[in-house]
């Protein structure tokens, strides 16, 4: 890349010349504020906040989105900026509804955070608010046009990221607000419940439905068996929210403290995991051998079921027949578990801890209670058990490390890597490998599928088989590799596809990231 | 080629079609068949004549007697008197400014003191008939374009004219042409912005409403300029008599060829369409204007890259005002140096502005570059009602800024 010098704040700085304004200051550490901007996400220079002194321009540039040329003068802290970014954010707080004490971004909300590194200390404009209905019939995501600020995050990852586009922007001026079609609410439009909206709102406008008044009920309720299970990714997770670096893995702590709370036995989804490459890799390989609806695709992220049957409908054969997880865990829970230690399965109540939205609506399909009751009774994300946790008081950076409780709590490596694109797909490569030679595959070689990035794929010679899989996250590849089968361009024996980019790990449950 | 002895020419603008002009025009019509003079005059349904406070407004050739605040009842007296006897109906001429019947309307006050460029066919011809823009040198500029000139010898003329837009941003016309002209693309565009929205502006409604061709003729000369094929117009659907004299100025100009493939038998294949707004202040910005075009919500979106760059569909895109479109042809026709002849050193040829609130004289004023306010108002404007004394004066649109009484003498010029 071809490099431009520039000024900013009087540091001469040479950076490639496809950087904006904002980059080249982050590279010279030097912080604009922002509110819009996500990388890669939503680059429009709406929200103002990153407004520089460019030298010649009639007026304030957004840094976010104003490229670098040679020679350019960029001035960051002038009195003009400091004015400009100060009333600016001052008119966005003016019709916020600054319920702050009680909002659930209390705290890691970056326009809280704004008011404070810009010094506002008084609220000068006390404009009309808008009272719009809150939205929550979605079992999974709740919206609070109150508190939106119009960034559009939400949109452009719906929209652009997801493909999806279950909520855009309607209406003009004051009345601007983001909805969905008709306003009809989340529950009634195309909205999957990955919850990527959630991730990426900077303020409390988009949330998971709250169900820890519904835990912390059946945890006092004296007659309930109360079982938990959690997913890998979780794991590693919370323990950020805790003050500990992130990607600390805390499996023992976590225990400890799900037991602390109350919970009668604390389970690994991991072992579902397992179960469920068992049925998935058998299947693809009596679909492979028997000629079966080939490829045959993943079913343990509900967030692309529920996309597959909006947008897909001609896949659903393709889907495997497998229950996620977390689903199969539940319904083994009050199952076999139940009959094992002669518990009434109406007695056994499953929660679920999950990096996800997704799986709070499942865990709500009518089709998923197989036992005559709902095979997970409530699903918590990995945000909503940070707070239980505080809520109880636990002091979870010094508790001691727990087990899993058996029988249940042992799993193989495989169920873990469920948790991060094209685990699954590796993990049934493997368990299809051990059946047909007894012996396990040897490390997989991905390469990018030509031409669409965040879509991997694989051929594995396998006794006499060169089965042929792909990968991919986010369902805006999802899309484009769908449509690639569709087109009759692929030939794919088995496809893993999760809602979110990243996958799990990056699910619409998951501890707000603060690298924005 | 019927000849007529007179010309009936009532104003079709949306002020006076508001007061009734269209029943003024089917009256005079069924009167002048009353008196079997229908071979003899000619009603005409023209643009703007500008004076609109004192609307509905007929002007009739060849004397060129302005009748004022004309009543349905008073167009039998017009044709019987005027039309039939040749006697002036004093009664109708504008009390303020025509002190003499045997002066035309023109030479008044409120005309006399303007210079018409951008308006020049308001209230002189018939916007739905392309013959009468013909005849006033219509599509002339344009002809002189394809078969005289390069395109760089078209941005050449608009740069020396010293052109500026008239939208309010008042940048260079000719230095946008050739930024756009030297983009290398396989497909560029030309947008024409007529999404006036600023309160009490009408100054480009009206150029659509009386000379809607001047607009198409120039977008095609800004095409053959920069390399594009296709222009669009992006007007408000709240201008619906615009919007209609615009479409049937389009369909004029295909059939005659001026618009489509190789016009006047060159190379040069050029298309237009007409775009809807559907009310959003912000679409009047260039960019959110574009992301309309493509269907987009509109709204704007950041700049650089510029549209000369990077415009509609990312393809290099000039967009122009409308007022900005109507003096291109007459700059092409009369030259750089005739334009920039009028006005003040930096800014050059007139501006049309619509003047509004406590003046006698409210309407569409277009007047040389530096221009005082004092003209504006006292002159032009016939002053304020009851002889009051001036207080303030707004320009521009809602941003832009109040001149209070000190500073009458300020001049209007598009450089703030």
């Amino acid at each position: 890349m071809q490099m431009v010098n520039i000024t900013i704040d009087n540091c001469k700085i040479q950076v490639p010349a496809n950087y904006t304004v904002l980059e080249a200051a982050r590279q010279a550490n030097i912080d604009i504020p922002t509110l819009c901007f996500l990388k890669d996400i939503n680059e429009v220079g709406a929200c103002r906040m990153c407004v520089v002194e460019v030298k010649g321009a009639r007026s304030l540039q957004a840094a976010c989105v104003y490229p670098v040329s040679e020679g350019l003068e960029v001035y960051t802290q002038t009195p003009a900026v400091r004015e400009a970014r100060k009333v600016t954010l001052e008119l966005i707080l003016s019709n916020h509804e600054k319920k702050c004490l009680t909002c659930v971004r209390s705290e890691n909300c970056e326009l809280q955070r704004l008011a404070k590194d810009l010094n506002v200390k008084d609220i000068r404009f006390e404009g009309e608010t808008s009272n719009l209905p809150i939205d929550d019939l979605s079992p999974s995501v709740v919206r609070d046009p109150n508190k939106c600020v119009l960034c559009r995050r939400c949109v452009s990852m719906c929209k652009n990221i997801q493909s999806v586009g279950a909520i855009e922007v309607t209406e003009r001026g004051f009345r601007t607000t983001v909805s969905t079609a008709f306003n009809k609410p989340l529950s009634e439009v195309p909205c999957v419940n990955c919850g990527q909206c959630i991730n990426v709102c900077p303020v409390g406008a988009l949330r998971e439905k709250d169900d820890i008044e519904k835990v912390w009920d059946a945890l006092a309720n004296p007659e309930l068996h109360v079982l938990v299970q959690t997913a890998p990714a979780v794991r590693v997770a919370l323990g950020e929210e805790f003050g500990m670096p992130i990607g600390s893995r805390v499996t023992g702590k976590m225990v400890s403290a799900l037991s602390r709370l109350g919970f009668d036995k604390v389970f690994d989804t991991d072992t579902a995991a397992d179960l469920t490459i068992m049925e998935e890799g058998t299947e693809l390989l009596n679909r492979i051998k028997n000629g079966g609806k080939l490829p045959l695709i993943t079913s343990c992220s509900p967030g692309w079921i529920k996309f597959c049957e909006h947008n897909y409908p001609e896949f659903l054969d393709n889907l495997s027949s497998c229950k996620s997880p977390q689903e199969m865990f539940g319904a083994v829970l009050k199952s076999y578990y139940a009959q094992k230690n002669g518990i009434d399965p109406s007695k056994i109540f499953v929660v679920s801890i999950m990096p996800c939205t997704a799986k709070k609506f499942e865990s709500q399909r009518p089709e998923l209670s197989s036992t005559g009751y709902p095979d997970v009774d409530v699903v918590l994300t990995t945000r909503e058990l940070a707070r239980m946790i505080k809520e109880a008081g636990i002091d979870f950076k010094s508790l001691p490390d727990k087990q899993f409780d058996d029988p249940m709590g042992d799993a193989s490596g495989a169920g873990v890597i469920f948790g991060t694109t094209g685990g699954v797909m590796e993990a049934a490569i493997r368990t299809v490998s051990e059946i047909l030679s007894g012996k396990s595959a040897d490390n997989i070689e991905y390469n990018d599928v030509r031409g669409l990035e965040g879509i991997k794929e694989a051929s594995v010679e396998l006794e006499g088989i060169t089965l042929k899989a792909a990968v991919a996250h986010g369902l805006g590849n999802a899309r484009k590799l769908l449509d690639k089968i569709k087109a009759g361009e692929a030939d794919y024996h088995f496809v893993e596809i999760m809602a979110c980019p990243g996958g799990c790990v990056n699910g619409g449950g998951q501890l707000y990231s603060h690298q924005w | 080629m019927q000849l007529y002895r007179a010309h009936v020419l009532v104003c079709g603008g949306t002020g006076c079609t508001s007061s009734n002009s269209n029943k003024i025009i089917s009256e005079l019509e069924a009167q002048i068949a009353n008196s079997g003079i229908q071979n003899e005059v000619k009603v005409v349904r023209t643009g703007c004549f500008g004076l609109c406070a004192e609307g509905p407004i007929i002007v009739v050739y060849p004397e060129g007697s302005m009748y004022t605040m004309v009543k349905v009842e008073d167009v039998k007296e017009i044709v019987e008197e005027h039309l039939v006897k040749g006697r002036i109906v004093k009664r109708l001429l504008p009390g303020g400014n025509v002190k003499d019947e045997n002066v035309s309307a023109e030479s008044s006050d409120f005309f006399a003191k303007q210079h018409r460029i951008a308006l020049r066919n308001c209230g002189v011809i018939n916007p739905e008939n392309i013959d009468e823009y013909i005849a006033f040198e219509g599509y002339k500029a344009l002809g002189k374009v394809l078969t005289e000139m390069t395109p760089q010898d078209v941005v050449d003329v608009i740069k020396r004219s010293g052109l500026r837009g008239r939208g309010g941003g008042g940048f260079p016309t000719g230095i946008k042409w050739e930024f756009a002209m030297k983009q290398e693309a396989d497909q560029k565009y030309v947008c024409c912005n007529a999404d006036e929205g600023d309160p009490g502006a009408f100054m480009d409604r009206s150029v659509l409403e009386g000379d809607p061709h001047s607009v198409i003729e120039a977008m095609a000369i800004a095409g053959y300029a920069i390399g594009a094929n296709q222009g669009y117009v992006y007007v408000r659907a709240e201008y619906p008599i615009a919007v209609k004299r615009l479409g049937i100025a389009i369909q004029q100009a295909k059939d005659y060829g001026l618009l489509g493939k190789n016009i006047f038998g060159t190379d040069f294949s050029f298309d237009l369409e007409i775009r809807l707004g559907a009310g959003a202040f912000v679409c009047g910005e260039e960019t959110a204007l574009m992301t309309s075009i493509e269907g987009h919500r509109g709204e704007p979106r950041p700049r650089p890259p510029f549209p000369a760059v990077k415009g509609l569909w990312q393809k290099p895109t000039i967009l122009n005002n409308v007022e900005t479109y109507a003096n291109i042809p007459q700059i092409i026709l009369n030259g750089a140096e005739w334009f920039a002849s009028i006005g003040t050193e930096k800014s050059k040829g007139t501006k049309v502005f619509a003047v509004g609130g406590k003046i006698n004289n409210t309407g569409l004023v277009e007047i040389p570059m530096g221009t005082t306010l004092r003209e504006v108002i006292y002159d032009i404007g016939g002053g304020i009602p009851n002889g009051k004394k001036f207080k303030a004066a707004q320009t521009g649109g809602l941003p832009e800024d109040v001149f209070l009484q000190a500073i009458l003498i300020r001049r209007l010029t598009m450089i703030h």
